[in-house]
Protein backbone atom coordinates (compact mmCIF):
# COMPACT_ATOMS: atom_id res chain seq x y z
CA UNK A 1 0.00 0.00 0.00
CA UNK A 2 3.12 2.58 0.79
CA UNK A 3 4.90 2.10 -2.26
CA UNK A 4 1.39 2.56 -4.14
CA UNK A 5 0.84 5.61 -2.29
CA UNK A 6 4.42 6.67 -3.15
CA UNK A 7 3.62 6.16 -6.67
CA UNK A 8 0.33 8.13 -6.63
CA UNK A 9 1.69 11.09 -5.21
CA UNK A 10 4.55 11.22 -7.64
CA UNK A 11 1.96 10.83 -10.46
CA UNK A 12 -0.53 13.36 -9.32
CA UNK A 13 2.18 15.92 -8.91
CA UNK A 14 2.95 15.58 -12.13
CA UNK A 15 -0.40 16.22 -14.17
CA UNK A 16 -0.01 19.47 -12.51
CA UNK A 17 3.70 20.25 -13.83
CA UNK A 18 2.98 19.47 -16.93
CA UNK A 19 0.64 21.39 -20.00
CA UNK A 20 -1.53 18.37 -20.17
CA UNK A 21 -3.15 18.08 -17.38
CA UNK A 22 -4.51 21.72 -17.70
CA UNK A 23 -5.09 21.51 -21.33
CA UNK A 24 -7.60 18.32 -20.55
CA UNK A 25 -9.36 19.77 -17.89
CA UNK A 26 -9.78 23.02 -19.73
CA UNK A 27 -11.40 21.26 -22.69
CA UNK A 28 -13.76 19.63 -20.16
CA UNK A 29 -14.80 22.29 -18.96
CA UNK A 30 -15.27 24.13 -21.42
CA UNK A 31 -17.82 21.56 -23.82
CA UNK A 32 -19.10 20.47 -20.56
CA UNK A 33 -20.51 24.13 -20.03
CA UNK A 34 -21.08 24.72 -23.76
CA UNK A 35 -23.00 21.42 -24.00
CA UNK A 36 -25.12 22.23 -21.06
CA UNK A 37 -25.99 26.06 -22.62
CA UNK A 38 -27.16 23.87 -25.84
CA UNK A 39 -29.18 20.90 -24.20
CA UNK A 40 -30.86 23.55 -20.99
CA UNK A 41 -31.17 26.65 -22.21
CA UNK A 42 -30.48 27.35 -26.10
CA UNK A 43 -33.16 27.30 -28.21
CA UNK A 44 -33.37 23.55 -29.11
CA UNK A 45 -33.76 23.07 -25.44
CA UNK A 46 -37.82 23.62 -25.60
CA UNK A 47 -39.59 23.09 -22.54
CA UNK A 48 -37.50 19.62 -21.20
CA UNK A 49 -37.99 18.68 -18.15
CA UNK A 50 -35.25 19.24 -15.50
CA UNK A 51 -34.67 15.69 -14.87
CA UNK A 52 -34.35 15.12 -18.73
CA UNK A 53 -31.71 18.04 -19.12
CA UNK A 54 -29.38 16.22 -16.43
CA UNK A 55 -29.88 13.11 -18.33
CA UNK A 56 -28.58 14.36 -21.26
CA UNK A 57 -26.19 16.45 -18.98
CA UNK A 58 -24.58 12.94 -17.79
CA UNK A 59 -24.52 11.63 -21.28
CA UNK A 60 -23.19 14.31 -22.56
CA UNK A 61 -20.31 14.65 -19.33
CA UNK A 62 -19.61 10.59 -19.72
CA UNK A 63 -17.92 11.45 -23.87
CA UNK A 64 -15.92 13.83 -22.58
CA UNK A 65 -14.96 12.23 -19.49
CA UNK A 66 -14.09 8.57 -21.72
CA UNK A 67 -11.74 10.98 -23.63
CA UNK A 68 -10.47 12.80 -21.56
CA UNK A 69 -9.50 9.45 -19.74
CA UNK A 70 -7.87 8.07 -22.77
CA UNK A 71 -5.70 11.10 -23.58
CA UNK A 72 -4.91 10.94 -19.68
CA UNK A 73 -3.87 7.48 -19.56
CA UNK A 74 -1.69 7.30 -22.69
CA UNK A 75 1.36 9.03 -20.74
CA UNK A 76 1.17 6.77 -17.92
CA UNK A 77 3.70 4.76 -18.61
CA UNK A 78 4.86 4.74 -22.57
CA UNK A 79 6.48 8.32 -21.06
CA UNK A 80 8.38 6.18 -18.71
CA UNK A 81 9.67 3.97 -20.64
CA UNK A 82 10.56 6.57 -23.47
CA UNK A 83 12.77 8.41 -20.93
CA UNK A 84 13.77 5.10 -19.09
CA UNK A 85 12.93 6.18 -15.54
CA UNK A 86 10.55 2.75 -15.71
CA UNK A 87 13.97 1.19 -14.15
CA UNK A 88 13.86 2.96 -11.85
CA UNK A 89 10.69 1.63 -10.88
CA UNK A 90 11.35 -1.68 -12.08
CA UNK A 91 14.60 -2.10 -9.69
CA UNK A 92 12.90 -0.93 -6.46
CA UNK A 93 11.24 -3.26 -4.12
CA UNK A 94 7.92 -2.84 -5.90
CA UNK A 95 5.65 -4.98 -7.07
CA UNK A 96 4.35 -4.74 -10.83
CA UNK A 97 1.17 -4.24 -9.50
CA UNK A 98 1.81 -1.74 -7.17
CA UNK A 99 3.05 0.21 -9.97
CA UNK A 100 -0.34 -0.44 -12.28
CA UNK A 101 -2.04 0.75 -9.42
CA UNK A 102 -0.12 3.79 -8.02
CA UNK A 103 -0.81 5.07 -11.46
CA UNK A 104 -3.96 4.50 -12.36
CA UNK A 105 -5.04 5.82 -8.89
CA UNK A 106 -3.38 9.40 -9.72
CA UNK A 107 -5.38 9.23 -13.05
CA UNK A 108 -8.34 8.44 -11.37
CA UNK A 109 -7.68 11.11 -8.66
CA UNK A 110 -7.07 13.66 -11.20
CA UNK A 111 -10.37 12.56 -13.71
CA UNK A 112 -12.38 12.30 -11.00
CA UNK A 113 -11.31 16.25 -9.71
CA UNK A 114 -11.89 17.13 -13.54
CA UNK A 115 -14.96 15.40 -13.66
CA UNK A 116 -16.41 16.99 -10.00
CA UNK A 117 -15.41 20.54 -11.26
CA UNK A 118 -18.30 20.37 -13.49
CA UNK A 119 -20.74 20.16 -10.69
CA UNK A 120 -21.77 23.48 -11.07
CA UNK A 121 -23.92 22.52 -13.95
CA UNK A 122 -25.83 20.15 -12.38
CA UNK A 123 -26.39 21.83 -9.12
CA UNK A 124 -28.29 24.76 -11.46
CA UNK A 125 -30.58 22.31 -12.74
CA UNK A 126 -31.16 21.30 -8.85
CA UNK A 127 -31.68 25.09 -7.72
CA UNK A 128 -33.76 25.84 -10.63
CA UNK A 129 -35.57 22.65 -11.22
CA UNK A 130 -36.94 18.95 -9.79
CA UNK A 131 -33.93 17.04 -9.33
CA UNK A 132 -33.04 14.97 -6.23
CA UNK A 133 -29.24 14.60 -5.17
CA UNK A 134 -29.42 11.15 -5.40
CA UNK A 135 -30.11 11.72 -9.39
CA UNK A 136 -26.81 13.80 -9.20
CA UNK A 137 -24.74 11.32 -6.96
CA UNK A 138 -25.57 8.40 -9.42
CA UNK A 139 -25.07 9.74 -12.27
CA UNK A 140 -21.53 11.01 -10.88
CA UNK A 141 -21.25 7.75 -9.92
CA UNK A 142 -21.63 6.28 -13.39
CA UNK A 143 -19.55 8.94 -15.24
CA UNK A 144 -16.68 7.91 -12.76
CA UNK A 145 -17.13 4.34 -13.11
CA UNK A 146 -16.65 4.78 -16.76
CA UNK A 147 -13.89 6.75 -17.04
CA UNK A 148 -12.17 4.72 -14.23
CA UNK A 149 -13.04 1.48 -16.65
CA UNK A 150 -11.69 3.73 -19.60
CA UNK A 151 -8.56 4.69 -17.89
CA UNK A 152 -7.68 1.47 -17.03
CA UNK A 153 -7.84 0.12 -21.33
CA UNK A 154 -5.75 3.33 -21.98
CA UNK A 155 -3.60 2.09 -19.27
CA UNK A 156 -3.50 -1.49 -20.70
CA UNK A 157 -2.57 -0.08 -24.10
CA UNK A 158 0.25 2.33 -22.21
CA UNK A 159 2.04 -0.98 -21.57
CA UNK A 160 1.86 -2.32 -24.59
CA UNK A 161 4.24 0.31 -26.33
CA UNK A 162 6.85 2.87 -26.04
CA UNK A 163 5.69 5.10 -28.31
CA UNK A 164 2.44 7.38 -27.37
CA UNK A 165 0.90 7.91 -30.50
CA UNK A 166 0.55 3.92 -30.94
CA UNK A 167 -0.37 3.98 -27.65
CA UNK A 168 -3.17 6.62 -28.10
CA UNK A 169 -4.65 4.61 -31.02
CA UNK A 170 -4.45 1.72 -29.46
CA UNK A 171 -5.98 2.91 -26.50
CA UNK A 172 -8.47 4.60 -28.51
CA UNK A 173 -9.33 2.00 -30.35
CA UNK A 174 -9.96 -0.16 -27.69
CA UNK A 175 -12.04 2.27 -26.37
CA UNK A 176 -13.72 2.68 -29.18
CA UNK A 177 -14.83 -0.65 -30.42
CA UNK A 178 -16.44 -1.19 -26.53
CA UNK A 179 -18.30 1.60 -27.45
CA UNK A 180 -19.69 0.56 -30.49
CA UNK A 181 -20.72 -2.70 -29.29
CA UNK A 182 -23.36 -1.14 -28.01
CA UNK A 183 -24.77 0.14 -32.03
CA UNK A 184 -23.84 -2.79 -33.24
CA UNK A 185 -26.08 -4.77 -30.53
CA UNK A 186 -29.05 -2.41 -31.43
CA UNK A 187 -28.54 -3.95 -35.98
CA UNK A 188 -27.72 -7.57 -35.32
CA UNK A 189 -29.67 -10.71 -34.26
CA UNK A 190 -29.77 -12.57 -31.10
CA UNK A 191 -27.86 -13.94 -29.38
CA UNK A 192 -25.33 -11.69 -30.47
CA UNK A 193 -27.43 -8.37 -29.69
CA UNK A 194 -27.38 -9.71 -25.66
CA UNK A 195 -24.05 -10.85 -25.99
CA UNK A 196 -22.70 -6.93 -27.40
CA UNK A 197 -25.31 -4.86 -25.55
CA UNK A 198 -23.72 -6.74 -22.11
CA UNK A 199 -20.50 -6.10 -23.60
CA UNK A 200 -20.78 -2.56 -24.49
CA UNK A 201 -19.50 0.27 -22.06
CA UNK A 202 -21.75 2.98 -22.65
CA UNK A 203 -25.36 2.19 -23.58
CA UNK A 204 -27.48 -0.30 -21.18
CA UNK A 205 -24.49 -0.23 -18.57
CA UNK A 206 -24.80 3.94 -18.55
CA UNK A 207 -28.12 3.98 -19.02
CA UNK A 208 -29.41 3.56 -15.73
CA UNK A 209 -26.84 5.72 -14.01
CA UNK A 210 -27.97 8.47 -16.63
CA UNK A 211 -31.27 8.81 -15.22
CA UNK A 212 -30.63 8.58 -11.38
CA UNK A 213 -31.29 4.66 -10.87
CA UNK A 214 -28.43 2.45 -9.31
CA UNK A 215 -28.10 -1.35 -10.90
CA UNK A 216 -25.66 -3.79 -9.18
CA UNK A 217 -25.08 -5.03 -12.33
CA UNK A 218 -23.76 -2.11 -13.85
CA UNK A 219 -21.50 -1.17 -10.82
CA UNK A 220 -20.47 -4.58 -10.96
CA UNK A 221 -20.06 -4.33 -14.87
CA UNK A 222 -17.30 -1.32 -14.51
CA UNK A 223 -15.26 -2.59 -11.59
CA UNK A 224 -14.90 -5.61 -13.45
CA UNK A 225 -13.28 -4.27 -16.51
CA UNK A 226 -11.32 -1.74 -14.61
CA UNK A 227 -10.14 -4.94 -12.60
CA UNK A 228 -9.39 -6.90 -15.91
CA UNK A 229 -7.60 -4.57 -17.52
CA UNK A 230 -5.66 -3.16 -14.89
CA UNK A 231 -5.21 -7.05 -14.11
CA UNK A 232 -3.82 -7.47 -18.05
CA UNK A 233 -1.60 -4.48 -17.66
CA UNK A 234 0.27 -5.89 -14.45
CA UNK A 235 0.73 -9.21 -16.30
CA UNK A 236 1.74 -7.80 -19.17
CA UNK A 237 4.70 -5.39 -17.16
CA UNK A 238 5.41 -8.64 -15.70
CA UNK A 239 5.77 -10.40 -18.58
CA UNK A 240 8.13 -7.80 -20.04
CA UNK A 241 11.09 -8.75 -17.43
CA UNK A 242 10.97 -12.15 -19.52
CA UNK A 243 10.89 -10.80 -22.88
CA UNK B 1 32.50 -22.08 11.43
CA UNK B 2 29.87 -24.41 8.86
CA UNK B 3 31.81 -23.94 5.63
CA UNK B 4 28.52 -23.55 3.85
CA UNK B 5 27.97 -20.62 5.70
CA UNK B 6 31.09 -19.67 5.61
CA UNK B 7 30.80 -19.52 1.79
CA UNK B 8 27.54 -17.40 1.69
CA UNK B 9 29.14 -15.19 4.14
CA UNK B 10 31.92 -14.07 1.58
CA UNK B 11 29.94 -14.88 -1.50
CA UNK B 12 27.73 -11.76 -2.80
CA UNK B 13 26.43 -12.92 -5.66
CA UNK B 14 26.33 -16.74 -6.70
CA UNK B 15 24.98 -17.01 -10.54
CA UNK B 16 24.88 -20.42 -11.96
CA UNK B 17 24.22 -21.32 -16.02
CA UNK B 18 22.52 -17.76 -16.20
CA UNK B 19 21.12 -17.19 -19.38
CA UNK B 20 18.89 -14.85 -21.35
CA UNK B 21 17.52 -14.89 -25.08
CA UNK B 22 15.63 -12.04 -26.58
CA UNK B 23 13.31 -13.92 -28.87
CA UNK B 24 15.25 -16.67 -30.58
CA UNK B 25 18.40 -14.46 -30.25
CA UNK B 26 20.66 -15.61 -26.77
CA UNK B 27 22.04 -12.09 -25.37
CA UNK B 28 24.13 -14.22 -22.68
CA UNK B 29 25.69 -16.79 -21.26
CA UNK B 30 25.13 -19.44 -20.15
CA UNK B 31 27.50 -17.84 -17.19
CA UNK B 32 29.03 -18.41 -14.05
CA UNK B 33 30.50 -16.74 -11.97
CA UNK B 34 30.91 -15.45 -8.42
CA UNK B 35 31.31 -12.30 -6.87
CA UNK B 36 32.30 -11.74 -3.09
CA UNK B 37 31.05 -9.66 -0.79
CA UNK B 38 32.76 -6.02 -0.52
CA UNK B 39 34.44 -6.48 -3.75
CA UNK B 40 34.84 -3.83 -6.96
CA UNK B 41 34.27 -5.87 -10.05
CA UNK B 42 34.58 -4.48 -13.90
CA UNK B 43 32.14 -5.77 -16.60
CA UNK B 44 34.24 -5.19 -19.85
CA UNK B 45 33.59 -6.12 -23.22
CA UNK B 46 32.79 -4.24 -26.90
CA UNK B 47 29.40 -2.89 -27.24
CA UNK B 48 27.06 -5.86 -27.22
CA UNK B 49 28.84 -8.06 -25.32
CA UNK B 50 26.09 -8.81 -23.46
CA UNK B 51 27.24 -6.34 -19.93
CA UNK B 52 24.19 -4.79 -19.75
CA UNK B 53 22.00 -7.69 -20.46
CA UNK B 54 23.89 -8.83 -17.49
CA UNK B 55 24.10 -6.44 -14.62
CA UNK B 56 19.86 -5.27 -15.70
CA UNK B 57 19.46 -9.49 -14.25
CA UNK B 58 21.60 -8.89 -11.58
CA UNK B 59 19.71 -5.64 -11.20
CA UNK B 60 16.47 -7.57 -10.64
CA UNK B 61 15.04 -5.18 -14.22
CA UNK B 62 14.87 -8.43 -16.12
CA UNK B 63 14.36 -12.56 -15.21
CA UNK B 64 16.79 -14.81 -16.41
CA UNK B 65 15.27 -17.44 -19.24
CA UNK B 66 17.62 -20.10 -17.32
CA UNK B 67 19.79 -20.45 -14.43
CA UNK B 68 20.30 -19.80 -11.02
CA UNK B 69 21.20 -16.09 -9.77
CA UNK B 70 21.44 -16.26 -5.29
CA UNK B 71 22.31 -12.26 -4.16
CA UNK B 72 22.98 -12.31 -0.71
CA UNK B 73 21.33 -15.60 0.40
CA UNK B 74 18.18 -15.18 -1.30
CA UNK B 75 17.24 -16.25 -4.50
CA UNK B 76 16.53 -13.64 -7.42
CA UNK B 77 14.40 -15.59 -9.61
CA UNK B 78 11.71 -16.73 -6.53
CA UNK B 79 12.29 -13.42 -4.33
CA UNK B 80 12.77 -10.75 -6.86
CA UNK B 81 12.00 -7.87 -4.08
CA UNK B 82 14.17 -9.07 -1.59
CA UNK B 83 17.18 -8.79 -3.51
CA UNK B 84 16.10 -5.38 -5.00
CA UNK B 85 15.99 -4.10 -1.79
CA UNK B 86 19.95 -4.90 -1.47
CA UNK B 87 20.41 -3.35 -5.09
CA UNK B 88 21.16 0.08 -6.00
CA UNK B 89 20.98 0.49 -10.09
CA UNK B 90 22.42 3.37 -12.48
CA UNK B 91 21.93 2.42 -16.18
CA UNK B 92 23.36 3.82 -19.10
CA UNK B 93 20.49 6.29 -19.33
CA UNK B 94 19.90 7.23 -15.73
CA UNK B 95 16.19 6.65 -14.72
CA UNK B 96 15.35 10.63 -13.89
CA UNK B 97 12.28 12.06 -14.24
CA UNK B 98 13.09 15.58 -15.62
CA UNK B 99 9.79 17.21 -14.14
CA UNK B 100 11.44 16.73 -10.57
CA UNK B 101 12.71 18.97 -8.65
CA UNK B 102 17.00 17.07 -7.47
CA UNK B 103 15.99 16.97 -4.19
CA UNK B 104 12.39 15.81 -4.49
CA UNK B 105 13.61 12.80 -6.91
CA UNK B 106 15.89 11.68 -3.88
CA UNK B 107 13.14 11.85 -1.58
CA UNK B 108 10.87 9.85 -3.72
CA UNK B 109 13.68 7.36 -4.87
CA UNK B 110 14.18 6.88 -1.10
CA UNK B 111 10.44 5.91 -0.44
CA UNK B 112 10.25 4.12 -2.95
CA UNK B 113 12.76 1.53 -1.40
CA UNK B 114 10.97 1.55 1.52
CA UNK B 115 12.55 4.18 3.94
CA UNK B 116 11.24 5.59 6.80
CA UNK B 117 10.77 9.54 6.26
CA UNK B 118 13.08 10.34 8.88
CA UNK B 119 15.70 8.36 7.08
CA UNK B 120 14.92 9.77 3.30
CA UNK B 121 15.79 13.00 4.71
CA UNK B 122 18.86 12.20 5.92
CA UNK B 123 20.19 10.42 2.92
CA UNK B 124 19.33 13.10 0.83
CA UNK B 125 21.49 15.13 2.69
CA UNK B 126 24.17 12.64 3.43
CA UNK B 127 23.95 11.73 -0.22
CA UNK B 128 23.84 15.45 -1.63
CA UNK B 129 26.67 15.96 0.15
CA UNK B 130 28.97 13.09 -1.16
CA UNK B 131 27.78 13.95 -4.80
CA UNK B 132 28.14 17.34 -4.92
CA UNK B 133 24.19 18.15 -5.31
CA UNK B 134 23.40 20.56 -2.35
CA UNK B 135 23.37 23.60 -4.87
CA UNK B 136 21.24 22.53 -6.89
CA UNK B 137 18.84 20.55 -4.69
CA UNK B 138 15.55 22.60 -5.91
CA UNK B 139 16.63 22.26 -9.50
CA UNK B 140 14.71 20.74 -11.75
CA UNK B 141 16.51 17.94 -13.71
CA UNK B 142 15.72 18.39 -17.29
CA UNK B 143 17.84 22.07 -16.43
CA UNK B 144 20.74 20.15 -15.72
CA UNK B 145 23.86 19.41 -17.90
CA UNK B 146 24.61 15.49 -18.11
CA UNK B 147 27.34 15.28 -15.58
CA UNK B 148 25.34 16.32 -13.22
CA UNK B 149 22.24 14.23 -14.06
CA UNK B 150 24.69 11.17 -13.78
CA UNK B 151 25.72 12.37 -10.41
CA UNK B 152 21.80 12.44 -9.72
CA UNK B 153 21.42 9.02 -11.18
CA UNK B 154 23.91 7.77 -9.10
CA UNK B 155 22.65 9.31 -5.40
CA UNK B 156 19.26 7.79 -6.70
CA UNK B 157 21.61 4.40 -6.72
CA UNK B 158 23.10 4.64 -3.20
CA UNK B 159 20.10 6.73 -1.29
CA UNK B 160 19.14 3.75 0.65
CA UNK B 161 22.46 2.72 1.17
CA UNK B 162 22.09 -1.07 -0.97
CA UNK B 163 24.67 -3.72 0.10
CA UNK B 164 25.28 -4.28 -3.81
CA UNK B 165 25.69 -1.07 -6.40
CA UNK B 166 25.48 -1.47 -9.85
CA UNK B 167 26.49 0.88 -12.31
CA UNK B 168 26.36 0.05 -16.20
CA UNK B 169 28.78 2.36 -18.16
CA UNK B 170 28.63 4.92 -15.41
CA UNK B 171 30.91 7.48 -17.49
CA UNK B 172 29.02 7.14 -20.58
CA UNK B 173 28.28 10.67 -22.24
CA UNK B 174 30.92 12.41 -19.64
CA UNK B 175 33.23 14.56 -20.30
CA UNK B 176 37.09 13.12 -19.27
CA UNK B 177 36.99 16.49 -15.91
CA UNK B 178 33.52 14.17 -15.70
CA UNK B 179 34.99 11.05 -15.79
CA UNK B 180 37.69 11.91 -13.54
CA UNK B 181 35.00 12.78 -10.72
CA UNK B 182 32.66 9.73 -11.44
CA UNK B 183 36.27 7.56 -10.95
CA UNK B 184 36.82 10.27 -7.77
CA UNK B 185 33.20 9.40 -6.42
CA UNK B 186 32.96 5.39 -7.37
CA UNK B 187 36.57 5.18 -5.03
CA UNK B 188 34.28 7.10 -2.28
CA UNK B 189 31.44 4.33 -2.56
CA UNK B 190 33.98 1.48 -2.74
CA UNK B 191 34.36 0.83 1.04
CA UNK B 192 30.73 1.03 1.49
CA UNK B 193 29.39 -1.11 -1.19
CA UNK B 194 29.82 -3.95 -3.35
CA UNK B 195 30.30 -2.64 -6.55
CA UNK B 196 29.75 -4.17 -10.19
CA UNK B 197 30.14 -1.54 -12.94
CA UNK B 198 30.51 -1.97 -16.96
CA UNK B 199 32.14 -0.26 -19.24
CA UNK B 200 34.27 -0.92 -22.69
CA UNK B 201 36.78 0.60 -21.80
CA UNK B 202 40.17 -0.80 -19.97
CA UNK B 203 41.84 2.00 -18.87
CA UNK B 204 38.61 3.84 -17.45
CA UNK B 205 37.48 0.98 -15.03
CA UNK B 206 40.93 -1.30 -14.37
CA UNK B 207 42.01 1.48 -11.44
CA UNK B 208 38.69 0.77 -9.59
CA UNK B 209 38.17 -2.73 -9.88
CA UNK B 210 40.01 -5.42 -7.75
CA UNK B 211 38.68 -8.17 -10.68
CA UNK B 212 37.51 -8.03 -14.29
CA UNK B 213 34.98 -10.02 -15.78
CA UNK B 214 36.16 -9.91 -19.82
CA UNK B 215 32.57 -10.73 -21.72
CA UNK B 216 32.35 -11.56 -25.29
CA UNK B 217 29.03 -12.72 -27.41
CA UNK B 218 27.06 -13.09 -23.88
CA UNK B 219 30.07 -15.34 -22.20
CA UNK B 220 32.83 -14.87 -19.68
CA UNK B 221 36.02 -15.05 -22.15
CA UNK B 222 38.36 -14.09 -19.18
CA UNK B 223 38.15 -13.23 -16.01
CA UNK B 224 41.00 -12.03 -12.68
CA UNK B 225 42.42 -9.20 -11.29
CA UNK B 226 44.45 -7.14 -13.77
CA UNK B 227 47.37 -8.21 -12.42
CA UNK B 228 46.68 -12.02 -12.89
CA UNK B 229 45.38 -11.12 -16.17
CA UNK B 230 48.64 -9.54 -16.96
CA UNK B 231 50.63 -12.51 -15.88
CA UNK B 232 48.47 -14.33 -17.65
CA UNK B 233 48.20 -12.92 -21.01
CA UNK B 234 51.60 -11.09 -21.00
CA UNK B 235 55.24 -12.30 -20.97
CA UNK B 236 56.56 -8.79 -20.02
CA UNK B 237 56.11 -5.74 -17.91
CA UNK B 238 55.22 -2.53 -19.41
CA UNK B 239 56.02 0.92 -17.60
CA UNK B 240 54.81 4.11 -18.84
CA UNK B 241 57.18 7.12 -17.46
CA UNK B 242 56.59 10.82 -18.23
CA UNK B 243 58.96 13.16 -17.35
CA UNK B 244 59.13 17.10 -18.22
CA UNK B 245 61.67 18.63 -20.48
CA UNK B 246 63.44 21.67 -19.40
CA UNK B 247 61.67 24.26 -21.54
CA UNK B 248 58.14 22.77 -20.67
CA UNK B 249 57.77 21.09 -24.39
CA UNK B 250 57.01 24.32 -25.48
CA UNK B 251 56.70 23.82 -29.33
CA UNK B 252 56.85 20.77 -28.81
CA UNK B 253 54.30 18.79 -31.38
CA UNK B 254 52.35 15.17 -31.06
CA UNK B 255 54.43 13.65 -34.14
CA UNK B 256 57.91 14.99 -32.44
CA UNK B 257 61.04 12.67 -32.83
CA UNK B 258 61.18 13.25 -29.11
CA UNK B 259 63.71 10.30 -28.73
CA UNK B 260 65.99 12.22 -30.95
CA UNK B 261 65.91 15.20 -28.64
CA UNK B 262 69.03 15.63 -26.36
CA UNK B 263 67.13 15.63 -23.01
CA UNK B 264 64.88 11.99 -23.90
CA UNK B 265 67.86 10.76 -25.34
CA UNK B 266 69.80 11.14 -22.01
CA UNK B 267 66.73 9.42 -19.56
CA UNK B 268 66.25 6.51 -22.92
CA UNK B 269 70.27 6.07 -22.73
CA UNK B 270 70.12 5.94 -18.65
CA UNK B 271 67.02 3.47 -18.77
CA UNK B 272 68.88 1.23 -20.81
CA UNK B 273 71.04 0.19 -17.90
CA UNK B 274 68.38 -1.49 -15.86
CA UNK B 275 69.03 -5.33 -15.84
CA UNK B 276 66.25 -7.06 -17.38
CA UNK B 277 64.83 -3.75 -20.16
CA UNK B 278 63.76 -5.46 -23.68
CA UNK B 279 62.46 -2.07 -25.23
CA UNK B 280 62.28 1.63 -24.71
CA UNK B 281 60.01 3.71 -27.06
CA UNK B 282 59.17 7.58 -26.69
CA UNK B 283 56.54 9.29 -27.34
CA UNK B 284 56.00 13.28 -27.46
CA UNK B 285 53.42 14.55 -24.67
CA UNK B 286 53.08 18.55 -25.62
CA UNK B 287 49.62 18.42 -22.87
CA UNK B 288 51.75 17.22 -19.70
CA UNK B 289 54.95 19.93 -21.25
CA UNK B 290 56.99 16.73 -21.94
CA UNK B 291 57.91 13.26 -23.10
CA UNK B 292 56.22 10.03 -22.52
CA UNK B 293 58.78 6.87 -22.08
CA UNK B 294 57.47 3.39 -22.51
CA UNK B 295 59.40 0.95 -20.86
CA UNK B 296 59.11 -3.27 -21.45
CA UNK B 297 60.81 -5.41 -18.97
CA UNK B 298 60.82 -8.80 -18.25
CA UNK B 299 59.25 -8.01 -14.51
CA UNK B 300 58.00 -4.74 -12.25
CA UNK B 301 61.13 -1.64 -12.62
CA UNK B 302 58.91 1.02 -12.14
CA UNK B 303 61.21 1.58 -8.87
CA UNK B 304 64.36 0.76 -10.45
CA UNK B 305 63.21 3.44 -13.04
CA UNK B 306 62.19 6.39 -10.94
CA UNK B 307 65.56 5.81 -8.90
CA UNK B 308 67.41 6.54 -12.02
CA UNK B 309 65.75 9.46 -13.73
CA UNK B 310 65.81 11.42 -10.47
CA UNK B 311 69.20 10.54 -9.51
CA UNK B 312 69.87 12.02 -13.59
CA UNK B 313 68.03 14.86 -12.69
CA UNK B 314 64.84 14.39 -14.49
CA UNK B 315 61.41 15.94 -13.34
CA UNK B 316 58.95 12.58 -13.60
CA UNK B 317 55.62 13.80 -13.49
CA UNK B 318 54.19 10.12 -13.86
CA UNK B 319 54.89 6.43 -13.31
CA UNK B 320 52.47 3.79 -14.11
CA UNK B 321 52.03 0.74 -15.43
CA UNK B 322 51.18 0.52 -18.67
CA UNK B 323 47.17 -0.70 -19.67
CA UNK B 324 47.61 -0.40 -23.31
CA UNK B 325 49.10 -3.76 -23.78
CA UNK B 326 46.43 -5.54 -21.87
CA UNK B 327 43.74 -3.82 -23.84
CA UNK B 328 45.44 -4.99 -27.09
CA UNK B 329 45.38 -8.25 -26.00
CA UNK B 330 41.70 -8.15 -24.59
CA UNK B 331 41.19 -7.03 -28.00
CA UNK B 332 43.34 -9.71 -29.98
CA UNK B 333 40.70 -12.40 -27.81
CA UNK B 334 37.58 -10.83 -28.69
CA UNK B 335 38.50 -10.98 -32.37
CA UNK B 336 39.94 -14.37 -32.00
CA UNK B 337 36.51 -15.28 -30.09
CA UNK B 338 34.87 -13.73 -33.14
CA UNK B 339 37.08 -15.43 -35.72
CA UNK B 340 36.38 -19.03 -34.40
CA UNK B 341 32.13 -18.33 -33.95
CA UNK B 342 32.18 -16.88 -37.40
CA UNK B 343 34.04 -20.14 -38.52
CA UNK B 344 31.37 -22.04 -36.80
CA UNK B 345 34.39 -23.36 -34.03
CA UNK B 346 31.73 -23.02 -30.64
CA UNK B 347 34.45 -24.41 -28.24
CA UNK B 348 36.61 -20.59 -28.79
Amino acid sequence: MRAIAVILRRELSAYFKAPLGYVVAAVVLLLSGLLFYAEALGPAAGARLSADVLSRFFFNVSGLVAIAAVVISIRLLTEERQSGSIVLLHTSPVRDRDIVLGKFFAAFAFLAGITLATLYLPLLVLVNGKVSWGHIAVGYLGVLLLGGAVLAIGLFASVLTRNSLAAAVTGGALTGSMFLLWPLAMVVGQPFAEVFAGLAIHGRHFSGFQVGVLHLRDVVYYLGVTYFFLLLATRTLDARRWQ
Amino acid sequence: MDEALRTACITMISASGLAKYFGGKRALGPVSFEIGRGDTVGFLGLNGAGKTTALRILAGDLRPSAGSLIVNGSDAIRDPIAVRRLVGFLPEQPPLYPDMAVGNYLRFAGRLHGMAPADVERRVGDVEELMGLKDVSREIIRHLSAGYRQRVGLAQAVIHEPELLILDEPAHDLDPAQIAEMRALLGALRDHHTILVSSHNLPEISQTCDKLLFLDGGKIIASGSEAELAARWLDTFRSEVAIRLPDGGRELELDADVAAMPPVAAAIAALRSIEGVLEIKAMAVPQEGGASIHVESGEDKRSEICRILVEQGFEVTRLERSREKLESVFLDLVRGAERARDSGNPAA
